[in-house]
């Protein structure tokens, strides 16, 4: 299951933005990744995330596999996207 | 003379230590049957270092600031980064390497890739994933680099750079000053070295090389000026300098051992707010009479399980008995919303601040809360204690808590325990709800505290976390100061007292409003304690009365505080 998200926090994908998305993401049992410009990492990690350089307004697509992976994009989706 | 970034105010004029942040040589490659112990190396390394950085991280929000201990968090993650994680074990497995060099190159690799993004903000993020690595290879080498925990002699660290997690573990009493290569007036060290009153001078290029051990410097944090090897008349000018201002601390310093009062002798208490019992006597150090607030939270964290009643007494009478005769004001559990357990798994919640936080949470889980009560009341036989209850919003949750704790003193009394029997108890103020009803709710207690941190942020509905409104949030607003006006006076008029716990108490600017209410008690973080008193002391409380009228009256918050500022600097130093 994915989505695609248009991030709209002033900072993107910052160090506290940043760890608060990685936190949410490890919350899940399913894998989920997020990508940017084809790029896809694991979203549970940090380095993989802040790797992608994702600022405001970038559309980036969140991508889940796993029992609850349905939750998961919907969640992530609110906490990085316009309500 | 060298120039640098005046990062932090001050006069520093000591011997250098140089920091050096280098590791010694380890052995890089390793042979095929080597690679299990290895990977076993690695992984009972970085649960110890998760273990050291959340200690670390607790230990800063405490002494320093929850601000300053944020960066802890992202580098916990980075330690729980399976990215990260798995390139490291590829390095031991494949590439043959050690556990050290694994992690050594794996940090090179993903500082690398970080470097390359095209955001300055995440570029410097590559200087953490260092600190982490760093961290973890000492712990797999297992090299105790106690150097700056433990200093002898009083120093000015020089260094190339300062980690934050350097910056945590140092013995703070004994640095006078900071002199590095690198770093800038935003970076963690300025925020720290401020925060900690220590003079920085930051950014001055080649630095390190140009210094030894034992060589005479002068920072000098206000004009960001570094001196090596001064002359004696610089030595002379800097030192009457460091005298003036040394006497004027120490002043302080000694007035703040003296009861507070206004310059027309009107009494106010003065008290810290405290994580654990170690922190005490750091709190009597800066002249704290009491204690406003006891986070017994702290207690609870970094484990597995609850504490026991046993371990919650001797905790609760050990600060009881540091502090005595002066009171210690225990407030019971506040966990929810930021400030999570692991072990009691809280639910995620939509709206973690509005949802089962603090005395919601004791009140349904019972048995935490009676277990808590009981090794207060215990302890109330060993000091001055208080009890305080937080986040109460109406009579009914006041009155199940304090049916709570009748029942715990009737259960002790039969245990044939003694205790405290006329203990106090009052609440913290810290929902706009608790404030317009505390005519109410001043029936069913001794006291209040206004917490302010959250009283604004509920007030005025702004998170102050999120930077797009972070900042709308202002205890100066006048939505706030009434509310703060209506609880002293109410406390007054029911015969009972009004303390401050939150942020506000601690600032200088808000002193001769909160003063004019005829607020009873202020308790802050320890540093603040010789700044508050001594500004409280050049108050007049009959002036201020009549200035805090005339605020209340004020309709923006900037208004108040350019009022305040203006009140002060008549009052003159």
């Amino acid at each position: 299951m994915e989505t695609r998200v248009v991030v709209s926090d002033e900072n993107g994908l910052h160090a506290r933005p940043a760890a608060q998305f990685v936190k949410a993401a490890n919350s899940f049992v399913c894998d989920v990744w997020i990508g940017k410009d084809g790029r896809m990492v694991n979203a549970k990690s940090i380095v993989g995330v802040l790797s992608l350089g994702v600022g405001k307004g970038t559309e980036i697509v969140i991508k889940a596999q796993g029992q609850d992976e349905e939750k998961a994009v919907e969640e992530l989706k609110k906490l990085i996207g316009e309500a | 003379m060298l120039k640098g970034i005046a990062a932090s105010p001050g006069i520093a004029i000591g011997k250098v230590l140089k920091y050096e942040n280098k590791l010694s040589l380890f052995k890089e490659k390793i042979e095929p049957w080597e690679i299990d112990e290895e990977l076993q190396n690695l992984h009972r390394a970085v649960q110890d270092h998760i273990l050291r950085l959340t200690e670390l991280r607790d230990k800063t929000g405490r002494e320093i600031g929850e601000k300053e201990a944020e960066i802890f968090d992202a580098h916990i993650l980075m330690l729980k980064d399976p990215m990260f994680i798995e390139s490291i074990e590829e390095k031991i497995r494949v590439g043959k390497n050690s556990a050290a060099a694994a992690v050594k190159f794996a940090v090179e690799e993903t500082a690398g890739i970080l470097k390359d993004v095209d955001d300055e903000y995440i570029r410097e993020r590559a200087s953490d994933i260092e600190d982490v690595g760093n961290g973890l290879i000492k712990n797999i080498l297992n090299i105790d680099d106690g150097l700056i925990e433990k200093l002898n002699d009083e120093v000015i660290l020089v260094a190339q750079e300062l980690n934050p997690s350097d910056t945590a573990r140092m013995d703070k009493e004994k640095v006078l000053g900071f002199a590095l290569d690198t770093g800038g007036r935003t970076s963690h060290i300025a925020i720290m070295a401020n925060s900690l009153e220590i003079p920085a001078v930051l950014g001055v290029e080649g630095l390190s090389k140009n210094v030894k051990d034992n060589d005479l410097i002068i920072v000098d944090g206000n004009k960001g000026i570094i001196i090596v090897h001064p002359s004696d008349e610089q030595i002379g000018e800097y030192n009457r300098q460091l005298e003036a201002y040394k006497m004027k601390k120490s002043m302080a310093e000694k007035e703040c051992n003296r009861p507070c009062a206004t310059r027309d002798g009107k009494e106010i208490q003065i008290g810290a707010n405290i994580g654990t019992p170690g922190d005490a006597e750091y709190a009597k150090k800066y002249g704290a009479r009491g204690v406003g607030l006891y986070r017994t939270e702290f207690l609870f964290m970094d484990r597995n399980d609850l504490p026991s009643e046993e371990e919650q007494f001797i905790a609760y009478r050990e600060v009881a008995e540091k502090m005595a005769p002066g009171p210690v004001i225990i407030r019971t559990l506040d966990i929810g919303a930021d400030k999570s357990l692991p072990y009691l798994e809280l639910p995620r919640e939509q709206n973690p601040f509005l949802g089962w936080r603090a005395i919601r949470i004791c009140l349904d889980r019972r048995d935490i809360f009676i277990t808590q009560i009981r090794a207060v009341l215990r302890a109330s036989n060993f000091g001055n204690i208080k009890i305080m209850y937080p986040m109460v919003c109406g009579v009914g949750e006041l009155i199940q808590a304090n049916g709570i704790l009748q029942q715990a003193k009737d259960d002790l009394k039969k245990e044939g325990i003694a205790y405290d029997e006329k203990i106090e108890t009052g609440i913290m103020i810290e929902t706009p709800a608790a404030a317009i009803i505390c005519d109410i709710l001043v029936k069913y207690v001794d006291f209040f505290s206004i917490g302010t941190n959250d009283l604004t942020q509920y007030t005025l509905a702004v998170d102050r976390m999120n930077n797009r409104v972070a900042d709308l949030y202002n205890p100066m607003h006048p939505a706030v100061l009434r509310l703060v006006k209506h609880v002293i006076d109410v406390s007054h008029r029911a015969g009972k007292w009004t303390g401050m716990c939150g942020e506000l108490a601690g600032e200088t600017l808000a002193a001769p409003v909160l003063v004019g209410l005829g607020i009873d008690e202020m308790s802050m973080n320890p540093l603040s304690i010789p700044r508050i008193k001594e500004t409280l002391r050049r108050i007049s409380f009959d002036k201020a009365k009549e200035f805090s009228k005339e605020v209340l009256s004020m309709e923006h918050p900037q208004e108040a505080q350019d009022a305040c500022r203006a009140f002060l600097d008549q009052t003159g130093n």
